[in-house]
């Protein structure tokens, strides 16, 4: 796919759930489980539950502050699920947590059919998703936006970085009706801060603007693509960010405008296969209302079982680092 | 004072109804799982008839016990019992399995009042019961949670993370209610995946087990009775041997599979036999 991996030192994977920061970058630490504690203080209704991964969620700090709301469901992702259904039933806003791969993968008959039918307030909060940790496909949850966007009236959100985290939080509870986010936790990449940015349940937001190329993101994407945009400048290549946390219901409307605005190339960039995510989502958009980009390229990961190793590694065989994701546009451009 | 076998009179008259109303709702489709609900209506009889606390008029209110039908294909039979208490007017189970009915084949919670979840997946009322009786507590609401299931739900492991799950949570405020009728889809249970010795099992799960007669209504009565009111904090499980086709003969000694086939004149056959034998005063 490029060279970039093999100009570099070989490393060792870290830990499963080593932070995706950068050296050096600005971090807040457990963004998710600090906003849940300080959200649920004036929240009776909201109860925190997981499938044996509280510390690997941040969800610890919710059992900490609320031991009496907090639910230990062990390692059982449909009883996670369904029973966060039945909570939901009794009025309660249940926030469940496992790892993406589990809580997808394992439970979901019961999140399409306890949840979603019923449009129950159940918040999935799912860690590691796309390609954050290095464990191979066990832990790897690359189809999960596809498997999920699949279901009726389930929102999801694949936040960039802490700020979106803190803000997101908030807005998931007062959503009426279940909601899937892709978690980022332990020491989150604090980005969205330098822009003139909040987050919006539903909308995306254009961050900065660039007459060449167009990238649509959404996760810890959104970073990389701003780094693209920097990076490229050097070589006098504009480069826009629309940046797009909410994958379902898709903000159509701003898509569309911000493709039709200038002819570029599109590119959409995500940290998920390229079947079934974001990028398929921006495609049938764009197709159903006749816009066509000038041009338009995938971004996201291949359609395969991804490698085990060290994160820089990965990003950079798959084409999701920031130099590996220069290349790639640079390639497009031609 | 009156003891609860004082009712085992107007219980056997209210499971009489049930049959009746199922066997119409079977004739209006010319088809149902009426095996299963023939079956099942002496247990629904002493849920419906005596044990659950509702207001039939106000089916969502808070204080009610909750009765999840986890089999959904069993919508047929509970149909029948939500008549019986008056959550669902009579003249409705015309409209059985009809485009635009709220009565559809599998039991749906946006469609039907007083159907607490859409079943049908199987293995995932109990679960759902973990989470109602959880909440209950949370909100120190003392209503019950019934589970209804199937004995072919036990080849679900969902069962059993929910069984444990609910013992390890001390949820002395969930019933479940095992049919073992002995029928699933491929055949008898035992053969497709033995779950015996059961009440062995959910003991060792860490419940308080009774395994009865399902169609001996004195036993079912006692049995939930003892469930209500055990002071162990532990769920309880009430294992239920029933016979499908239970009050038409012809029925019960079919051929037993899943779904029992049944010619349109035997409808009214059915309806006419459960009648010659009805308990007196039983008109529906």
């Amino acid at each position: 796919m490029n060279t970039v991996a093999e100009k570099k030192p070989r490393l060792t994977t870290s830990a499963m759930i080593a932070s995706i920061a950068g050296e050096g970058q600005r971090v807040k630490a457990a963004p998710f489980g600090k906003a849940l504690v300080e959200l649920a203080a004036n929240r009776p209704d909201i109860v925190g539950m997981t499938a044996d991964l509280a510390k690997y969620t941040d969800l610890h700090l919710f059992a900490q502050a609320y031991p009496e709301r907090f639910y230990q469901m062990g390692m059982a992702e449909q009883l996670l699920m369904g029973a966060a259904g039945g909570m939901a039933k009794e009025g309660l806003i249940p926030f469940a947590t496992t790892y993406a791969v589990f809580g997808t993968r394992r439970a979901y008959d019961f999140i399409h059919q306890v949840i979603a039918e019923e449009n129950l307030n159940v918040k999935m909060c799912l860690a590691l998703p796309g390609l954050t940790t290095g464990y191979g496909p066990s832990h790897q949850a690359t189809e999960d936006i596809a498997m999920m966007r699949g279901i009726p009236g389930l929102t999801i959100v694949d936040p960039c970085d802490a700020l979106d985290i803190e803000q997101a939080v908030p807005q998931m509870a007062a959503h009426n009706g279940p909601v899937y986010m892709r978690l980022l936790r332990g020491n989150v990449p604090l980005v969205l801060d330098e822009y003139d940015y909040s987050f919006e349940l539903g909308k995306a937001k254009r961050l900065v603007d660039g007459d060449e190329v167009l990238i649509i993101s959404s996760g810890f994407m959104t970073m990389r693509a701003l780094e693209v945009a920097k990076a490229l400048q050097a070589d006098n290549i504009g480069v826009a960010v629309l940046h797009c946390p909410t994958i379902k219901p898709l903000d159509e409307v701003t898509i569309l405008a911000e493709v039709l605005r200038k002819p570029r190339l599109l590119v959409v960039a995500e940290n998920h296969s390229v079947v079934g995510g974001l990028g398929e989502a921006v495609a049938s958009c764009l197709l159903q209302n006749g816009v066509a980009p000038a041009r338009f390229r995938l971004a996201g990961l291949p359609d395969a079982y991804l490698d085990a190793g060290a994160l820089p590694t990965l990003h950079d065989r798959y084409g999701i680092s920031s130099e590996a994701l220069s290349m790639r546009i640079k390639g497009w451009l031609g | 004072m009156t003891s609860a076998a004082d009712k085992l009179p107007a219980l056997a008259r209210c499971a009489h109804r049930i049959r009746r109303y199922a066997l119409r709702m079977g004739e209006v489709q010319g088809q149902g799982y009426i095996g299963q609900a023939l079956g099942w209506a002496d247990v629904l009889a002493v849920a419906y008839g005596h044990a659950l606390n509702l207001q039939p008029q106000n089916p969502q209110w808070e204080g009610r016990d909750r009765f999840l039908l986890s089999h959904g294909h069993y919508a047929i039979a509970h149909y029948a019992a939500l008549i019986e208490a008056g959550v669902i007017p009579q003249d409705e189970l015309e409209t059985y399995g009809s485009d635009d009915s709220r009565l559809p084949m599998s039991g749906m919670a946006t469609y039907t009042p007083g159907m607490e979840i859409s079943g049908g997946s199987l293995g995932q009322g109990l679960i759902i019961g973990v989470g109602m009786a959880l909440g209950l507590k949370q909100k120190q609401n003392p209503a019950f949670v019934y589970n209804s299931m199937s004995d072919g739900e036990l080849d679900e492991g969902s069962t059993w993370e929910a069984a444990m799950s609910a013992a390890h949570h001390q949820l002395d405020n969930l019933i479940c209610l095992v049919d073992i009728n002995n029928q699933q889809a491929d055949g008898p249970s035992s053969k497709v995946l033995g779950f015996e010795p059961l009440a062995d099992k959910w003991a060792a799960f860490g419940w308080h087990v009774q395994r009865i007669d399902g169609n001996d209504l004195a036993a079912v009565l006692a049995a939930f009775e003892t469930a209500r009111h055990l002071k162990e904090a532990k769920p309880r499980v009430i294992l239920l041997n029933t016979l499908m086709g239970k009050g038409v003969p012809f029925l019960e000694t079919r051929d037993k599979n899943h779904f029992i086939r049944v010619d349109p004149p035997e409808w009214q056959q059915a309806l006419a036999i459960l009648d010659q034998n009805a308990p007196e005063g039983a008109a529906a």
